[in-house]
């Protein structure tokens, strides 16, 4: 346990938190160097007045208790996470201090990710990492920041930097990239390092009141108990040993060459979103018609062809009819992969019935936009049932089933002749109206209307819907 | 338009916005996809916030630090992101925070596929991640319900402090259909244990560490008493076809619309067949099946998208009283519709015929 001596404002006056007798010590071991570095920052708190405005974050590792001591709001969270936490919380509360603190183990092995990720994005918040080499509170672990040859509980006879690899400098990592103002590695081992230390953690800090984004200081710091060893020879440890290989130095400072960053509100306005959803008007396109509804007869349909025919489109528009007539719809696409082969099939259901499955197992109607859509679907369509051929692609006739019956309709030259290729999906559904009366065609017509946002689109779209229902007419009603 | 004919996963995104959510962090995975890409077109538009997370690890915390600050927060995911979250979910449901999220299932174990299944059942309705928890689940199976449970996990989560799920599968969350979003945005208030990085509140603290083990015993017996109301309180079912059923499937999500189908066509062969839809899977209507099987129901089957991880549930309710049956296919394969009637048929004649 360690007393802190002239105890900073930024601490609280007694430690109510921690449990047990001692509610004036910390519960960090006699020469740690997490004592010191949480005064340097109780200090900077109290002098730049943040501390009502600060949260500070303290993931798992020695300093699991920060919120014992620190006077400000307290966050706990998962190893290695803090930064992702820090990351919610500074953008729910613009305009407050976030401080993760972070030990070795939490911000260079566990939490590498979180860290980096933080650090690209420029989170509003400062990181104050502790490198003592070793995970203190697990037992004296080997941690990614572990010098080569040095005894751990996990590297008995030292690190090998074969098989572990070598000591990892998260300052030097960090600062390479764009974001970060302010990145700078000090250490707590006499009352030089310490005023350099506590100067870097209000520069940090400030940076941050500012609003420069993402500050980082790392600072070496003794596990007098990870290291086997007592606090003054510990200390000297740092000097001796670490500095060589981590060296005291600032890394980025790019606080004078940058503005700050607006501090970004979110208050979303309800009108705003009513507005943005759309969700405030309640138009039907069609007057509710109850003998409609009541006389439908179920449809199940399935839509095939090559990806970029319209395929899906079709069956949307389908089942925008639907629902502007006032059944019950479903509209099922194929998706992800199955769609790579250039291929695409939907499945519709229309019903005055609540719809159970989406499924078009069976079709009564099939819209074979192309052959392999036709050889792969002509076999599902129900006895009885209704195949709409696009006879541009498809060549012959479909002998292969003679319980149903073929519509073929030359969907891309019609839709070609008025000039929108992309339109022979139009002719598809038209001629699929057109036949089974399942919805008049001048709903559709009404609907590409009501939809599309080009005008010239939709003055030849209608067309191909003519066009279609006339060549259907002349071809097979009557 | 008040109503939209809308996919699941689009419908989920936008009543997450009506719910008073500010902020989604998610990370891409199909089929969950166009929940992440409704957000991203939406929520700047209205000054709402969104974060692409590096991994679904850093989502969920993006999520914890969002909820300690008081915030309606929500991620979604499917089965392998899910996978990853939970370590946070737990140390949410430890601390009370509330939050949504939101998995749209896929066919596992491993990698598996981006076709339908239910095979998170055990994860996200037993709790999931390590210690004594379990978050409060519902399960929609059309666009419309995407859209209802959405609003209401939010409810539920503040009302609660915890995490809150809404289970759905591929085909839910891909399917399009006709939705009414309500008109108005839900008023969030002010929580006394939330941190807002001001004054009034920097006394405030989140943590779910408690070293004395009396003192964490306290926090699981409060965490128990929580859930024990929420059995109490917020069981949710459907029932169809029910008045008369002798055989009973249970079944929800996007297998209850498959059952839905099968029972129509049986019913017409004259079957007394019904379905009972679990609609929080945690809190598990156990109680209503109990009864049922006091009652005249005589034989029920769980028709599920996995290897039975809800049958066990039924069979609790049960309690052996009644035949239980179980019909189920996996990786990414749905029943057919003939299949299904002839499965069900069969176990109608082997127990009732
Ligand atoms: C997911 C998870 N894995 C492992 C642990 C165990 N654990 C707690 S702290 C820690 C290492 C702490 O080392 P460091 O971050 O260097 O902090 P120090 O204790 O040295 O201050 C480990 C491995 C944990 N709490 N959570
Ligand atoms: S184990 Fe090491 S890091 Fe942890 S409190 Fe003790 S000296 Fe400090």
């Amino acid at each position: 346990m360690q007393e802190v001596l002239g105890k900073p404002e930024g601490f609280v006056d007694n430690f109510v938190r921690k449990p047990g007798d001692y509610p004036k010590v910390t519960h960090y071991c006699p020469g740690c160097g997490h004592g010191r570095v949480h005064k340097l920052i109780a200090e900077a708190m109290a002098d730049l007045e943040i501390s009502d405005k600060t949260v500070l974050i303290s993931p798992v590792g020695c300093t699991v208790f920060a919120y014992y001591y620190f006077d400000c709001g307290n966050i706990q969270s998962a190893h290695g996470r803090a930064p992702a936490v820090g990351t919610g919380v500074g953008r729910s509360n613009p305009g407050s201090i976030t401080i993760s603190y972070q030990g070795d183990g939490d911000l260079g092995a566990i939490g590498t990710a979180e860290i980096i990720h933080a650090a690209n994005r420029g989170e509003n918040m400062t990181v104050i990492f502790v490198n003592n080499g070793i995970y203190g509170m697990t037992g004296g672990q080997m941690a990614p920041t572990t010098l080569e040859g040095q005894v751990t509980t996990t590297t008995p006879t030292g690190r090998d930097i074969d098989e572990a690899g070598h000591p990892m400098r998260m300052s030097e990592m960090i600062a390479t990239l764009e974001a970060p103002v302010f990145v700078e590695r000090t250490a707590v081992t006499d009352t030089k390092n310490i005023m350099k230390t506590r100067k870097a953690i209000r520069k940090a800090l400030k940076s941050q009141k500012d609003g420069y984004g993402f500050s980082f200081v790392e600072i070496l710091s003794s596990c007098p108990i990870g290291w086997k060893m007592k606090p003054v020879a510990a200390n000297q440890r740092i000097t001796d040993e670490m500095v060589p290989y981590f060296p005291l130095k600032n890394f980025k400072d790019e606080i004078e060459n940058r503005s700050p960053r607006p501090t970004k509100t979110v208050d979303p306005d309800p009108n705003k979103i009513i507005e943005v959803l759309g969700v405030d008007k309640d138009e039907r396109l069609f007057k509710k018609d109850q003998s409609f509804i009541d006389n439908f007869k179920d449809q199940h349909v399935r839509i095939a062809g090559f990806g970029g025919q319209g395929v899906l489109l079709a069956g949307t528009t389908l089942g925008y009819l639907g629902m502007e007539t006032g059944l019950n719809t479903t509209w099922l696409p194929s998706y992800g992969p199955e769609m790579r082969g250039g291929t695409a099939n939907c499945h519709i259901v229309l019903s005055n019935k609540e719809v159970g499955s989406p499924l078009v197992e069976k079709a009564s109607t099939l819209i074979a936009m192309n052959q392999p859509s036709l050889n792969e679907f002509g076999v599902t369509v129900k006895p009885g049932g209704l195949i709409v051929i696009n006879s541009s692609t498809v060549e012959g006739k479909y002998t292969e089933r003679d319980d149903v019956t073929c519509l073929y309709i030359p969907m891309n030259e019609i839709a070609e002749s008025l000039g929108v290729m992309q339109a022979a999906n139009m002719a598809a559904l038209t001629a699929y109206l057109a036949y089974s009366k399942a919805f008049d065609v001048d709903m559709l017509t009404s609907l590409i209307k009501a939809n599309f946002k080009k005008k010239t689109l939709i003055e030849k779209n209608v067309a191909v819907i003519q066009k279609t229902y006339e060549y259907v007419k002349e071809n097979y009603l009557n | 338009m008040k109503r939209e004919f809308i996919k699941g996963n689009e419908a989920i995104a936008k009543a997450s916005l009506l719910a008073g959510c500010t902020h989604y962090f998610g990370y891409p995975i199909t089929p969950s996809s166009e929940i992440i890409h409704a957000v991203a077109n939406l929520y700047p538009k209205v000054g709402a916030d969104f974060v692409q997370a590096e991994s679904e690890i850093a989502a969920i915390n993006m999520c914890y630090g969002a909820s300690c600050a008081g915030r309606r927060v929500m991620t979604a995911s499917s089965s392998p992101g899910i996978s990853l979250k939970q370590e946070g979910v737990s140390y949410m449901a430890s601390a009370e925070l509330p939050c949504v999220i939101i998995d749209i299932m896929r066919a596992g174990p491993g990698l598996g596929n981006i076709w339908p299944e239910q095979s998170d059942y055990t994860q996200v309705v037993k709790g999931g991640g390590h210690g004594s928890y379990k978050c409060p689940v519902l399960a929609p199976n059309s666009p419309q319900e995407m859209c209802d449970f959405t609003i209401d996990a939010f409810e539920l989560a503040d009302k609660y402090r915890t995490p809150v799920y809404v289970l759905s599968d591929a085909y839910t969350g891909q399917v399009m259909e006709p939705v009414e979003f309500p008109s108005e945005v839900k008023k969030v208030k002010k929580n006394d244990w939330a941190i807002y990085g001001d004054k009034e509140s920097k006394h405030n603290l989140v943590t779910s560490i408690q070293m004395n083990t009396t003192e964490m015993e306290k926090v699981n017996i409060v965490l128990d008493n929580k859930y024990k109301e929420i059995m109490e309180k917020e069981v949710r079912y459907s029932e169809y076809m029910m008045d008369d059923a002798e055989m009973v499937i249970v079944s929800y999500g996007i297998a209850s619309r498959l059952s839905r189908s099968a029972i129509d066509e049986l019913r017409s062969k004259g079957i007394k067949v019904g379905l009972f839809r679990p609609i929080s899977l945690f809190p598990y209507p156990t109680k209503k099946l109990a009864a049922l099987a006091d009652d005249k129901v005589k034989l029920f089957v769980s028709v599920e998208l996995s290897n039975g991880q809800m049958l066990e549930d039924v069979k609790i309710a049960v309690n052996g009283k009644k035949p239980v049956e179980y019909y189920g296919r996996m990786g990414g394969a749905i029943p057919t519709h003939d299949e299904l009637v002839e499965v069900l048929d069969g176990f109608y004649k082997k127990h009732l015929g």
